[in-house]
């Protein structure tokens, strides 16, 4: 089998904000046509990854490279054409919709930006598209804020389906949805993928969510990626003890173990290993050297002196 | 259950509010008892009536609304009591919890301020008595520089810290009852495990009885002795919580539970429940599920009664016993 084709990588990624460390060293390849989630505590970095990724801010470090391209060294025009194949949803549709433009509008407007298509076809494109994401053809009329918070996430899906992404980066896109809506949306999204053959990555912190709708999952703490693996391996054995507590942590799991205290703040992270001052298992050299992200074998990636690449992964 | 032991009790609850320029019901019949040391969660999807539930029984509904029905908490009518026999009361025997904590907590008034007032007003301490009271009851809620943390501000604390504040005023002048609405919505899930381990404690030393709003039963499936799940301003299924979960009577109910992606889940989409919720004054006249249930039938269009448990006329099989 040949190795599955990266659309989209991320290299030794860093953001500061002063003395904020919001992202510290990520990398990771994103695999065309797989859900890959990002889970983490608030505060973890998991929005500002994804604004680095998008290059909707200046990374402190690394780079990230889709289809080859090192996005960091386009230029303004350049990096503007690249975007409309990378397409980002938010956890608040409101914020990001112009309350002015009506919907069928909002949902032509990256055609027009990128220009998709016939100026002439555009408007039909745009109805097509809401029918797509479930909405009726009158929708094209109305305004944004007529519509319920479920209703509004699905005219984003539309507005970013239009100008057809290879990459759709998803924030939170659920998290502010009752849960028979949020099922609708997530339904949504899985059959657009589909139909479609996009790659998402899902941000979000609800681990139902993103057990069920991701194939891999990073897991983020303060900054860094400390589990990478496929989503059986880091839902069913976490093997960092913080995806361990993670995932001991969520609703409907027999609560085995309890993460003690809070995240630290991101303008002041601990020295060696950033989870040791909540870790229950650490000792003298976690305060000193700092776990990298390894390779178990697999294709599960951990970030902890305690854990061990399998043997096979070894010989 | 003994009567001795029930702290609160409401029977046939409505709430209406002027919207549009139309008294327009949003809650309907609503009836609930919680007895010393229970915990009842009240569970439904944005807007079916939860908070508005909780805000009569604390008295501060919205401006214009209208209230019927009785609450009686330990064993006095809540609602013949004048604004201010109410207020006292009701600060003294309810402590409240909101899902945000910035909206128990003043922006500009220090932590400490703001927990002594209540003590000051309600028990009568001194200043220096209360300030030592605040000081222990954080000590309680897992908070251990509490002088340091009395004379900052609520946007120094984490949203943990917050909410543990919160919680700690909330107990401050010994209540009898808790109502807490969403308090871990907006906490990650290792907070939000802690604050529930916290107010499990609090409800087990103080005897507390407690009212619990979420829209995510699972997340209070272990805490809750029983939920009451709404829907469109009614109570539509009322039974332990494991029960609503794996067994539901009511179609709502088990559309509500089978939307939820579960851990461990192998299949390869959810189960939404089709259609939307209707908006407050479009309810239907008979079952208010009616349009979205799958198995409605010419008899729902007359209004369902509660019934064992269930307001249904075709409830899902009974709960094994
Ligand atoms: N523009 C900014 N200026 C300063 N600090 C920032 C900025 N954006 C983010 N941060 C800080 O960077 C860290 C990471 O924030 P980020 O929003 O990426 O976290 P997150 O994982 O998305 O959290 P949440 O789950 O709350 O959305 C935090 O400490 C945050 O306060
Ligand atoms: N101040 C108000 N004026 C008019 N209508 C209101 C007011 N507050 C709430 N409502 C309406 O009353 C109904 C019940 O609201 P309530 O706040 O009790 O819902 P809820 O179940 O707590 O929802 P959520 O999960 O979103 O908090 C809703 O339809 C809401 O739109
Ligand atoms: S490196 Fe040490 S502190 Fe960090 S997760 Fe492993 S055991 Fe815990
Ligand atoms: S009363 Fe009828 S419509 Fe309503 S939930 Fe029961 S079966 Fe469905
Ligand atoms: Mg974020
Ligand atoms: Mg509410």
């Amino acid at each position: 089998m040949s190795p599955p084709e990266k659309l989209l990588e991320a290299r030794d990624l860093a953001k500061t904000f002063g003395k904020v460390a919001a992202v510290r060293g990520v990398s990771f390849a994103l695999r065309r046509g797989e859900t890959f989630g990002i889970v983490g505590e608030s505060g973890s970095g998991k929005s500002t990854l994804a604004r680095l990724l998008l290059r909707l801010i200046e990374p402190s470090g690394g780079g990230v490279h889709f289809r080859g391209r090192d996005l960091t060294s386009l230029g303004r025009e350049e990096m503007r054409r690249e975007r409309r194949h990378i397409q980002m949803i938010f956890q608040d549709p409101f914020g990001s919709l112009n309350p002015r433009m009506t919907v069928g509008e909002l949902v032509a407007e990256p055609m027009h930006a990128h220009d998709i298509g016939e100026r002439g076809d555009r408007g039909a494109r745009a109805l097509k598209l809401l029918d797509e994401v479930g909405l009726p053809a009158a929708a094209g009329a109305r305004y944004p804020h007529e519509f319920s918070g479920g209703q509004r996430q699905r005219i984003a899906i539309a507005r970013a389906l239009a100008s057809e992404p290879a990459l759709i980066v998803a924030d939170e896109p659920v998290s502010a949805l009752d849960v028979s809506v949020q099922a609708q949306v997530l339904n949504l999204l899985l059959d657009l993928k589909e139909r479609h053959g996009m790659t998402l990555l899902f941000i979000s912190h609800d681990l139902r969510v993103v057990e069920f709708i991701c194939d891999r999952i990073a897991v983020m703490y303060l900054g860094e990626i400390v589990e990478l693996g496929d989503k059986a391996a880091i839902c069913g054995e976490p093997r960092h003890p913080y995806t361990q507590a993670l995932f001991a942590s969520a609703p409907g799991r027999p609560k085995t173990a309890r993460l003690a205290g809070e995240i630290p703040n991101a303008a002041d992270v601990p020295s060696g290993c950033a989870f040791r001052t909540r870790c229950p298992r650490a000792f003298d050299r976690c305060a000193i050297d700092h776990p990298p992200l390894r390779a178990l074998g697999g294709e599960r990636f951990a970030a902890c002196h305690l854990v061990e690449p399998a043997a096979e992964a070894v010989s | 259950m003994n009567a001795l032991a029930t702290i609160l009790e409401v029977r046939g609850l409505s709430v209406s509010l002027p919207i549009g320029g139309k008294l327009t019901p949003v809650v309907t019949d609503m009836n609930l008892s919680i007895a010393r040391g229970e915990a009842v969660a009240l569970v439904g999807e944005s807007g079916c009536g939860k908070s508005m539930t909780a805000r009569a029984i604390i008295g501060l509904p919205p401006p214009g609304a209208e209230i019927a029905g009785s609450i009686v908490l330990k064993g006095q009518e809540l609602t013949q009591l004048t604004p201010s026999e109410r207020r006292r009361i009701g600060g003294r025997e309810i402590g409240f919890i909101f899902q945000e904590p910035m909206t128990s907590l003043h922006p500009t008034l220090s932590i400490g301020a703001q927990m002594t007032d209540g003590l000051r007003y309600h028990l009568g301490l001194s200043r220096t008595a209360a300030l030592e009271r605040a000081r222990e009851l954080l000590d309680r809620v897992g908070i251990p520089r509490g002088r340091d943390i009395l004379a900052g501000h609520a946007h120094q604390l984490s949203g943990g810290m917050r909410q543990r504040v919160v919680i700690a005023m909330a107990i401050a002048c010994g209540p009898s009852l808790v109502i807490a609405d969403e308090p871990t919505t907006a906490l990650d899930v290792t907070i939000q495990a802690q604050v529930l381990d916290l107010l499990a404690r609090m409800r087990e030393e103080l005897g507390l009885a407690m009212l619990y709003i979420t829209h995510d039963l699972e997340v209070v499936a272990d805490f809750c002795d029983r939920a009451i799940v709404m829907y469109a301003g009614d109570r539509v299924e009322d039974g332990q919580p494991e029960q609503c979960l794996t067994r539901p009577r009511h179609p709502y109910t088990s559309g509500l539970v089978a939307a939820i992606p579960r851990m461990g889940g192998t299949s390869a989409r959810l189960s939404p429940i089709p259609g939307q919720v209707p908006p407050v004054g479009a309810w239907p006249a008979g079952c208010r599920f009616a349009p979205r249930c799958a198995i409605a039938d010419e008899i729902c269009a007359t209004r369902p009664v509660f019934d064992a448990g269930v307001r249904c006329w075709r409830p899902l099989a009974s709960p094994a016993p």
